[in-house]
């Protein structure tokens, strides 16, 4: 079976099971590695991709139901902003370069596209936003980072 | 055979200097040549390598999880080299002997090598634990930074600069004393004179390579000890950075696997058709003690395994429970024998002769904890021509490639191991005393089946909970005396045995005049692994929550009860003091928060946590603030230590609260993340760190940070309710 969807703003088209989830597409089928396996339940965000802009945990979306979609990874998530960024980056990456976020890194692409998501919804979100948004799982222990990222760029909005 | 250890120097392919460590044995030399043969001229054990482009590559022996060692370790070549960090570049070492610690280990200890002054201090300590790492690559007890950082790292960067000196001084006619070096570059003042070291480094090459270069003066430092942005994050926040599971070779399959439950089971049968009835499923592989799907995608393989209801057998565990784990240990503590491993005074004598109301009596126990690293174990393999190829994070890459030799049969220089970065480990991947890993031995059978393709073993999250190796169950009970005053007079200490470790995580910093701790072996069939810290995980929680039911028995204040048994000028005591200053203690507090303190040393570091916390909703600890003092000696990179420490607390409430693997039937109940709840930003509070000025020997940081969580929370939430919680996870005892 045949999907079409849009990956980064390109035309993508699947061949295959549609109950594939929609991780699986993207890592494997179209080779963009940065979104991450971490659990296969929806329970840690490691996975975490825009779909029309919203952040979804991509390891429990079928791919048959995201027909006709727009996904953006880590991958695409630059290319959002608009005039395309000199250094090629999105704010939020940026501003986790200048906080120093990750340590492992692993669950840092999810984690990113969680904080764009909410930043876009609410680009001066209150703690309590912040707390209720993010709800991605990092072993390395980086959330207060996290936090101090995402309101730097609060209060840049 | 005699070894000896030099410094050499070669020229790189490409016209620059190469450095590195090198053994000379007539083993070692014909290996060296060979390897060379194969790497068009350039040896495999150089550490650090001067391109004539300017490009200074560290090569890194130690594997990178998170901690920020690739950059730590460039930073301290890169130092005694004046290097200019802009042009610096840390890379993967091999998983080769010549990265073995013990060059490090032979080199300062074992060889006619004099020690040079400015690590007088540093190198005896870190060198007795850094001798159990002989034959090892080995990434843990937090040594990196203060062993092959200080003793490799920094001796191979000012070999480095001695020789580009030199090079300038023949080729100006000058004394290479009058010569300066800053920023990759060597000037003679007043001349005008400058050449970069990328001009420089193809005549260094053929210099004699000095054998104790002196090192910088702390004054005269200007990477170390400033937060030099780390190497490794630029790609981690593009989704560039590729670990371990996103490796893809040509050919490549992908496998599954389900491992027996219980500790010891094998594969009794499995009826392989309706895995291999779904797409994409190429075969299905019955191991000993596991059943494997291999497909042509992540996807098949996980639906092709799901497909399957293999028998196992129990292995003879079926009957292990935390209960029954729980019931062993107390009847060994309830025997009051065991092994003595510190004895003052008379604790015995003491505790027998002192009234019953002066008597302190308390049992502790600590749950199995999983690593829970974000990516899953995950192996690539191959093998072809001959030769086996493997692909894997590890914490010990030479040690894995000569245990994937022994098991697989080849020569060792038949088995390569591409050491990579792991997300995330904590002592996981090859932290664990038990010979190899599972997951490699699964690889190689799956490499054979899928043999000359290369196949990816990756584990699900659940069989990353189900096959664990975990921080063990643990108890320990105490009986104290305290003088008419509260002064303790004895300290009597009965404990399970956690993991082999030389580290003695046992002892306590306290003066106290009589002290008895033993340890007793209670063995169960539960894997048991190396978790961040080790034991000092356990022990820090129950003996400093215990100095603290001493301190409330006597009726004195927690922090000035310890500050007073602590001798003063003492490491432990400046932390304490630190800490406490920091977090203003004694001052007020909202109604229903507690304050507590612990004090821990953990790998040479000191670390001491204020932890001001409540009791939230449904009973679960809310914690607002966690004050923390640190003593690590000297501090490569600041920002990066933070980071380190961070983390530790984190994964320390994380922990302390709510984690806890249960045992049933043998099995692990707990197999994703909703079983076993992670602490998430929502619950993570303030942090506040203060690092003390510190002439003191370099510790580690990757774990100290961690100890002293769990009893200061403990501690606190006493202080808030009243209640003294000696199991953890907290949530247990207070819900």
């Amino acid at each position: 079976m045949s999907i079409a969807l849009t990956l980064n703003g390109r035309p993508f088209t699947f061949d295959g099971d549609p109950e594939t989830p929609l991780l699986w597409v993207i890592r494997e089928a179209a080779g963009l590695t940065g979104t991450k396996y971490g659990c296969g339940v929806a329970a840690c965000g490691a996975c975490t991709v825009h779909l029309d802009g919203a952040a979804v945990r991509s390891c429990a979306v079928p791919v048959g139901s995201v027909a006709g979609a727009a996904v953006t990874t880590i991958e695409g998530l630059a290319g959002t902003v608009e005039p395309s960024p000199a250094d090629g980056l999105h704010p939020v990456q940026r501003a986790w370069i200048e906080i120093q976020v990750p340590q492992c890194g692993y669950c840092q692409p999810g984690m990113i596209m969680a904080a764009a998501a909410l930043l876009r919804a609410s680009p001066s979100p209150s703690g309590a936003e912040i707390d209720a948004a993010i709800t991605n799982l990092c072993r390395c222990g980086t959330y207060p980072r996290v936090r101090r990222a995402i309101r730097a760029l609060a209060a840049q909005a | 055979m005699k070894r000896r250890w030099f410094l050499t120097a070669t020229l790189a392919a490409a016209g620059g200097l190469v450095l590195g460590w090198r053994a000379w044995d007539r083993g070692f030399d014909a290996r060296a040549r060979r390897l060379a043969e194969q790497d068009g001229g350039t040896l495999l054990a150089d550490w650090l390598k001067i391109g004539a482009d300017d490009t200074v590559t560290v090569y890194v022996p130690h594997t990178e999880m998170g901690q920020g060692v690739h950059t730590a370790l460039a930073m301290m070549a890169a130092e005694e080299l004046d290097a200019d960090w802009a042009q610096v570049r840390a890379a993967q070492a091999p998983a080769d002997r010549a990265f073995a610690n013990r060059f490090l280990a032979e080199g300062w200890t074992l060889q006619d090598w004099s020690v040079p002054g400015v690590l007088d201090g540093a190198v005896d300590a870190a060198f007795a634990a850094a001798a159990r790492f002989i034959d090892l690559q080995q990434t843990g007890g937090s040594t990196a930074v203060r062993m092959t950082g200080q003793v490799g790292m920094r001796l191979i960067g000012a070999a480095a600069r001695q020789m580009l000196l030199q090079a300038a001084a023949r080729r100006w006619g000058v004394p290479a004393g009058s010569l300066v070096t800053a920023a990759g570059t060597v000037a003679l003042p007043g001349s005008g004179r400058t050449a970069r070291y990328g001009e420089l480094a193809a005549e260094a090459a053929d210099l004699p390579v000095p054998a104790g270069p002196p090192l910088k003066p702390r004054q005269r430092w200007r990477l170390i000890g400033t937060p030099v942005p780390r190497l490794d994050i630029p790609a981690k926040v593009t989704g560039q950075f590729g670990y371990g599971t996103d490796l893809a070779l040509p050919g490549m399959r992908i496998a599954a696997v389900t491992a027996a439950p219980v500790p010891g089971g094998r594969l009794l049968s499995v009826d392989t058709a309706p895995a291999l009835a779904v797409a994409g499923v190429e075969r299905v592989e019955r191991l000993e003690d596991a059943v494997a799907v291999i497909a042509r995608d992540s996807w098949a393989a996980q639906k092709g395994l799901a497909a399957l209801a293999p028998r196992f057998s129990d292995g003879g565990h079926g009957g292990v429970s935390c209960a029954s784990i729980d019931a062993a240990q107390d009847r060994a503590l309830a025997a009051e024998e065991g092994e003595a491993r510190v004895t003052v005074g008379d604790a015995a004598a003491v505790l027998a002769q002192a009234p019953a109301g002066r008597i302190v009596e308390a049992v502790y126990r600590v749950p199995h904890l999983h690593h829970a690293a974000m990516e899953p174990i995950n192996v690539t393999a191959q093998l072809a021509g001959g030769r086996l190829t493997v692909w894997a994070g590890d914490h010990n890459p030479l040690l894995a490639r000569h245990q994937l030799a022994e098991l697989s049969g080849l020569a060792a220089e038949d088995v390569v191991l591409v050491p990579l970065p792991m997300g995330g480990s904590f002592g996981r991947r090859g932290g664990a005393n038990a010979g190899i890993s599972a997951y490699f031995i699964q690889a190689l059978a799956l490499a054979k089946a899928t043999a000359p393709n290369p196949v990816k073993l990756v584990w699900s999250r659940e069989e990353d909970f189900a096959q664990g190796t975990f921080r063990p169950r643990l108890a320990c009970r105490f009986r104290a005396a305290l003088a008419p005053d509260g002064t303790p007079l004895a300290w009597s200490q009965l404990y399970v045995d956690g993991v082999p470790a030389r580290v003695e995580a046992f002892r306590i910093p306290y003066a106290i005049p009589n002290q008895s701790i033993r340890a007793v072996a209670v063995p169960d069939p539960v894997r048991r692994g190396s978790w961040r810290s080790v034991n000092h995980s356990q022990h820090a929680f129950w003996s400093e929550s215990f100095i603290d039911e001493l301190a409330h028995a006597a009726g004195r204040d927690p922090f000035a009860y310890r500050r007073d048994l602590l001798p003063p000028g003492s490491r432990h005591r400046r932390v304490l003091e630190a800490a406490a200053d920091a977090a203003g203690w004694g001052a007020p507090l909202p109604p229903g928060t507690g304050r507590g303190i612990a004090v821990a040393e953990a790998y040479g570091s000191v670390v001491a946590h204020v932890v001001e916390a409540a009791l939230g909703p449904g009973g679960r600890p809310a914690v607002r603030r966690v004050v923390a003092a640190v003593d690590c000696g000297d501090v490569c990179n600041p920002d990066t230590a933070r980071q380190q420490v961070e983390g530790a607390i984190v994964m320390g409430l994380s922990a302390a609260i709510a984690e806890r693997i249960t045992v049933e039937g043998g099995a692990v109940v707990e197999r994703n993340f909703p079983d076993y709840p992670l602490l998430g930003l929502a619950q993570t509070p303030e942090i506040e760190l203060r690092f003390l000025r510190s002439d003191g020997p370099w510790g580690g940081l990757g774990e100290p940070g961690l100890p002293p969580v769990a009893p200061a929370l403990a501690n606190a939430l006493f202080a808030a309710t009243q209640r003294r919680c000696r199991n953890l996870p907290l949530i247990e005892t207070l819900i």
